[in-house]
């Protein structure tokens, strides 16, 4: 693949200096292309569900789409659709869309797992929620929803009344089979989770132990299923979808996932924003950002040195000033519900002077703390020991699992959507995207530490243009209709730098004024999906430190 | 008190702690109670007494909520002026669980038994609106409607999520009830208790009892009948 050397001035098939090349790809893709259809954001092409492998690999290896980012699996009247929205790591914002139709009685297709390891997981959940089945597929098992669960909630036809069984002895001791087995074998089964301190919330990990390596690792997901989508699906776009992205990902990251929505639901409709408000935007996402990566650290911390110790305290300390911040510019500490599809929901608390100068405190202070945490942390010898080449993940195998965000830019993949496929206020501000080139432990939790100055930086700069800004152009919110209803069989798939990676929302409207189908691409369900990569043939302690560099949050693995 | 050796200027209480005893073990409770060092008062009020001045939490994080309760056990908030402040990893050594968060049908058979273990006596506290009706996600398929489906709960701490001051006050006053040795009867049944408890203890019914496998209890998430529908 040409697209390895971003120096390389030649061009992948179907592409040209403005973007893709659409026409080219369909006559790339010859007789697979058997429709095209025009989504908001891209083309996409509709492939037979026995063609999606070489369709696929067509696309990866020729016109240099290297990147799954999400597989939506939906329900017509009349048809199961499952959606691959594919980009390139190296610009983002060339997309295509392959659209795999199967029949109602026979819902059948193939499996894009060999292309793309991140298919795997995507496509359990497609099964799961949607009934889609996939041919090929290494393991298609219930992935969110447990065993026994009856009918598929997210398909047309299923009824949320019908009672749901769930037995006991299914949960009851998942080690009963380990201890009856074989007194000979060579490995052990551990269980860690879904209650357990280094899980960061409800997962579960099956372990299989050779002595103290990992042999194999399998996460067990869905302990935190709150149908995240449904709900969406069942709020109207205008005001009833806004609260619930604060509760994908809980870590204070909530204006970020909110502006997940509101840009796709802004490009869907059409609908400009101010930008007073685009920089009130830009400047209190980052203000998320820091508070999320603060308590990132944190964590880690506690799984590295195993207590509440300075650290984690440090870093609360912290995050409290910031959650002040937050709570006089949004009135919450953690679910903000701030941004408006077109704007946001007031301007800067008065006195704006008093507000600035508490940010601008905080941004003074803020080199002396970390320099703090390096010291108790990065520069600290055990951690080091502890995290330097453990739970390697080389750039390869994390572009292919999908990997976004600290933990791609870790392993040295240059990929961040704030810069690559702009939005908000970014593309005027001077920031860098940070990449270390170690692929481990170390290296993501150092992208961390330093993205934390970059959004200092970046607030300090809104701090300064809001500060400026003429009392009389500041305009919040643009006019948006009451209710809000895009046309019928609009798609989109579009996608923001959250606290985590790339937070993508896909969105087909119906022409009602809710989504027919809303779908989440979480960046930490991909993000987990290499925790099996990390941490295989490496000591168990290696495995937590994988996980916690991972820096999952379990409501929006499951959402 | 009266002090029966004025003419020395050792103080009685000083006295009575004897030699080889210094300062450093008196306390401000020990100073309170004057010259004696009894007190006098009933066995379970001191066990009351003591249970609520000194509680051990369960570190156990569900949801969002949880970001809020890590918030109360840090500094600022520090839930541990109040004496219960100590998160422990293992369900056998906590007093108190607080349920911080979402509880789906996959989950609430593990929690279930995350408290089965704790040891007795145990206290809930449940923390935001999902675990006391299932909240923002109550029209959820898969979400159970609140807590008290699958343990019992002493104190519900309202609000999504709840401000630290809220948890805070919430286990404050669970304190406080322990203390007073209060403690609310809630019992929460399962499946087959529910469908056969209230009929009468004919052999039919023994018959059915006799059936039922302690171990292979069934979890029924029946959403339609759900009291909080
Ligand atoms: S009550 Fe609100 S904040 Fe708490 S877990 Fe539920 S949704 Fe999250």
């Amino acid at each position: 693949m040409s697209l390895e050397e971003p120096s390389t001035p030649e061009l992948d098939t179907g592409e040209t200096l403005e973007g893709v090349d659409y026409d080219a790809l369909e006559s790339l893709l010859g007789e697979y292309a058997i429709g095209r259809e025009s989504h908001v954001n891209a083309e996409a092409f509709v492939v037979r569900p026995d063609e999606v492998q070489a369709a696929l690999e067509l696309l990866r290896d020729e016109a240099g789409f290297d990147h799954c980012s999400c597989v939506t699996a939906q329900e017509y009247e009349d048809r199961y659709e499952s959606i691959y929205h594919l980009r390139k790591y190296d610009d983002p914002t060339q997309e295509v869309g392959v659209v795999v139709p199967t029949t109602k009685d026979d819902p059948v297709s193939e499996s894009a797992n060999e292309v793309y390891r991140t298919a795997d997981w995507h496509e359990r959940e497609a099964y799961d929620l949607v009934g889609i089945e996939y041919d090929d597929h290494p393991d298609l098992r219930r992935i969110l929803l447990p065993e026994t669960w009856q009918g598929h909630p997210l398909s047309l036809d299923y009824d949320q009344e019908q009672p749901q069984v769930v037995e006991f002895a299914e949960h009851a001791n998942p080690l009963r089979e380990d201890h009856a087995a074989d007194a000979q074998s060579d490995t052990m089964f551990l269980n860690i989770g879904p209650h357990h301190p280094a899980t960061h919330g409800v997962l579960h990990l099956k372990t299989t132990l050779d002595g103290e390596t990992v042999a194999d690792v399998e996460s067990d997901i869905g302990y935190l299923h709150r149908c995240e989508e449904q709900i969406c699906q069942n709020g109207t776009y205008r005001h009833q979808i806004m609260p619930y992205p604060d509760r994908w990902d809980y870590i204070s990251a909530g204006i970020l996932n909110e502006w997940a929505y509101a840009r796709a639901a802004e490009d869907m409709a059409d609908i400009d924003v101010p930008e007073y408000a685009q920089v009130i935007r830009t400047m209190s996402a980052e203000m998320c950002r820091i508070a999320s990566h603060m308590l990132a650290v944190a964590t880690f911390a506690l799984d590295i040195y195993g207590d509440f110790t300075a650290i984690f305290m440090y870093a609360m300390r912290d995050r409290e000033v910031m959650q002040n911040l937050l709570e006089d510019l949004t009135g919450q500490r953690l679910m903000f519900n701030y941004l408006r599809l077109g704007g946001v929901a007031w301007d800067l608390p008065e006195p704006r002077e008093e507000f600035f100068e508490q940010t601008r405190d905080f941004l003074d202070e803020l080199p002396g703390k970390l320099e703090e945490f390096h010291d108790m942390i990065t520069s600290n010898e055990i951690f080091q020991l502890r995290c330097v080449n453990t739970g390697v993940l080389d750039p390869e195998t994390a572009k292919s699992y999908g990997a976004t965000g600290p933990v791609a830019r870790g392993s040295g993949v240059d990929y961040d959507i704030r810069r690559d496929d702009p939005y908000g206020y970014y593309d005027e501000l001077d920031w860098d995207v940070v990449t270390e080139d170690g692929c481990d432990n170390y290296s993501r939790v150092l992208v961390r530490m330093r993205e934390v100055e970059e959004s200092a930086k970046i607030i300090e700069q809104c701090v300064d243009l809001l500060e400026e800004w003429p009392e009389d152009e500041r305009n919040i919110q643009s006019n948006v209709p009451r209710t809000l209803k895009p046309d019928a069989d609009t798609e989109i798939y579009r996608s923001v730098e959250g606290a985590k990676g790339e937070l993508g929302i896909y969105m087909r409207a119906d022409g009602t004024d809710k989504p027919a189908r809303f779908k989440i691409r979480s960046p930490c369900f991909s993000n987990l999906q290499t925790l099996p990569e990390m941490s295989q043939g490496e000591y168990i302690p290696d495995l937590i430190a994988s996980l916690g560099s991972l820096d999952i949050v379990l409501g929006e693995v499951d959402r | 008190m009266s002090s029966d050796n004025t003419n020395t200027p050792q103080t009685t209480q000083e006295a009575r702690m004897g030699e080889g005893v210094d300062s450093r073990f008196n306390s401000t409770l020990r100073e309170a109670f004057g010259s004696s060092p009894f007190i006098l008062t009933k066995f379970d009020k001191f066990m009351n007494w003591v249970r609520g001045s000194s509680m051990f939490m369960l570190q156990f994080g569900i949801a969002c909520c949880s970001i809020e309760m890590m918030h109360t056990y840090g500094v600022k908030h520090d839930l541990d002026r109040f004496g219960a402040g100590v998160p422990r990893a293992s369900p056998r050594q906590a007093d108190v669980i607080i349920v911080p968060g979402t509880i789906v049908s996959k989950f609430a058979p593990r929690m279930k038994r995350v408290y089965d273990q704790m040891p007795e006596p145990k206290f809930v506290v449940g923390m935001g609106s999902c675990t006391i009706s299932g909240g923002p996600f109550q029209e959820g398929y898969n979400v159970i409607k609140g807590a008290e489906e699958v343990i019992p709960v002493d104190i519900h701490v309202p609000g999504c999520p709840p401000r630290p001051e809220a948890l805070v006050y919430g286990v404050a006053k669970l304190q406080e009830r322990i203390a007073n040795g209060e403690s609310a009867p809630v019992t929460v049944s399962p499946y087959e208790l529910e469908q056969f408890g209230d009929l009468d203890d004919d052999e039919l019914v023994q018959h059915l009892a006799d059936q039922i496998d302690e171990d292979e209890l069934v979890m029924r998430y029946d959403w339609a009948e759900s009291p909080s529908q």
